[in-house]
């Protein structure tokens, strides 16, 4: 119950940085708090009391196995939304460049 | 649910909020750092290996690079603009 | 709407998605009880039809290797997008700055630096390939040693080799093997209809769990997954040095 409890907690606390965020580089990171938050719950729902790595290298292949579906979301999950922080940090750079400053509050509309 | 997963979950709580609370960028380039291997010591807790492994590698190598990269062209944007003004009048 | 206004209201919506979110986490099943039949049938159908080892590299490239390309793809696309916002115009004499600034940063790199680059950078690239190649037998696969390979890349220029900044091709080799490895996935997921079965189905020889060969076509699109990961995040990577260099550091204007 914590585990799930520790993910809300997490997804709130981001939500609460990108609202009251005052630069952009700051929003993106708190944005990846976020999405931290979702691979913690993932993990959670997945794990079994006494059970092992879904790697059966060297245990027998009756054991008790944690759910390797959850693992495998996670794990491509992990790369691909690095890649996704890449494209918001360069919108932030353009950002940065069009209207001369990284506050969200500054920001003005996009003018033809 | 044991003792080390208990500690590592509170330990990834703390760490997810002070990332949050660092306000100045630079600064929280290495708190986030920090809530990545924090957050994949979880996942090995976990007994999550391949995601542990993809967590250090992204958030130790990839991530803080980029967000660097990307200050330091924002840094040199803003000197530019300083220069700029300084020669105009 | 005044920044206070914003807070308050802000707090206040964040509280009542707070109850809502641990309402619904209440009713989870308990933390330690996977309810879901997936949990138990997945590693055994991974372990005794395909003979892969590593139950989370099966289930990622074989059994849900549908979703695996679409996500390989999104990596593609935002490698593809952090280009596009970030290559602008180059002025030629831009260029030539930013070349003089970089040379003048890779000549005054410190020997132990240098010494300590070069020391570790073949040891990474081995363990890049060898946790690709091992996705079916160990924790690893394309996308954790594709990411490593792209720190062995990144950790050349940061111990004191020249970028090239200049691309006068237009089409660098960067690019060309991100776009390899993403249509290597590809045209190994449609390699099932020219075999006459589904898309998607396993149609290389499986051979004995825990040799290298094992799996069927798991080492294969590992392999496909590495090459694009790494070419991807060193695109993304060099795009950013550019754009940090090509304003000369801050040492000259643009022309």
């Amino acid at each position: 119950m914590l585990a799930y409890l520790v993910a809300v907690w997490l997804l709130l606390i981001g939500l609460y940085g990108v609202i009251t965020s005052r630069h952009l580089v700051h929003l993106v990171l708190c944005l990846g708090v976020m999405q931290a938050s979702t691979y913690v719950l993932l993990l959670a729902i997945g794990w079994r009391i006494d059970a092992q790595a879904p790697i059966y290298v060297d245990i027998p292949p009756r054991a008790r196995v944690v759910d390797p579906v959850v693992q495998a979301l996670t794990l491509t999950d992990v790369v691909v939304e690095a890649t996704v922080v890449a494209v918001l940090l360069a919108l932030s750079v353009q950002a940065h460049k069009r209207f001369g400053t990284c506050d969200p509050d500054a920001l003005g509309a996009l003018r033809g | 649910m044991t003792v080390l997963q208990t500690v590592c979950l509170l330990a990834v709580a703390v760490a997810g909020t002070a990332t949050v609370l660092t306000r100045d960028p630079l600064r929280q380039a290495v708190t986030a750092g920090g809530f990545g291997v924090t957050l994949s010591v979880l996942f090995l807790a976990f007994a999550a290996p391949d995601v542990a492994l993809s967590q250090i590698v992204v958030a130790g190598i990839a991530v803080p690079v980029m967000v660097l990269l990307a200050l330091a062209k924002i840094r040199t944007l803003d000197r530019a603009k300083e220069r700029e003004q300084e020669d105009a009048p | 709407m005044s920044v206070r206004a914003r807070l308050v209201l802000g707090l206040g919506s964040l509280a009542a998605l707070g109850a809502l979110l641990v309402w619904a986490v209440a009713g989870l099943p308990d933390f330690g009880h996977p309810r879901g039949p997936y949990a138990v049938l997945a590693p055994q159908i991974v372990l005794n039809e395909r003979h892969v080892a590593n139950a989370v590299t099966g289930v990622n490239f074989d059994l849900r290797g549908f979703d695996t390309l679409g996500e390989e793809l999104i990596l593609f696309v935002a490698a593809l997008g952090a280009t596009v916002l970030l290559r602008a115009q180059r002025a030629e004499r831009a260029v030539e700055d930013a070349q003089e600034a970089e040379e003048r940063r890779a000549a005054g790199t410190t020997d132990a630096l240098r010494a300590l680059g070069a020391a570790i950078v073949g040891p990474m690239v081995l363990l890049g390939i060898y946790v690709v190649v091992h996705g079916a037998l160990t924790p690893g696969g394309g996308f954790q040693g594709g990411v490593i390979l792209a720190g062995a890349l990144l950790l050349v220029y940061t111990a004191g080799q020249v970028v090239a900044v200049q691309r006068v091709r237009p089409v660098s080799l960067v690019e060309v093997t991100d776009a390899a490895g993403a249509a290597a996935y590809t045209l190994v997921a449609l390699a099932g209809l020219v075999f006459g079965v589904a898309v998607m189905d396993n149609v290389l020889p499986i051979g004995t769990t825990g040799s290298l060969l094992s799996g069927g076509f798991v080492p294969v699109l590992s392999i496909a997954v590495g090459v694009e990961v790494t070419a991807g995040v060193t695109l993304i990577l060099s795009e950013f040095v550019d754009q940090m260099l090509l304003h000369g550091g801050g040492r000259r204007e643009e022309g």
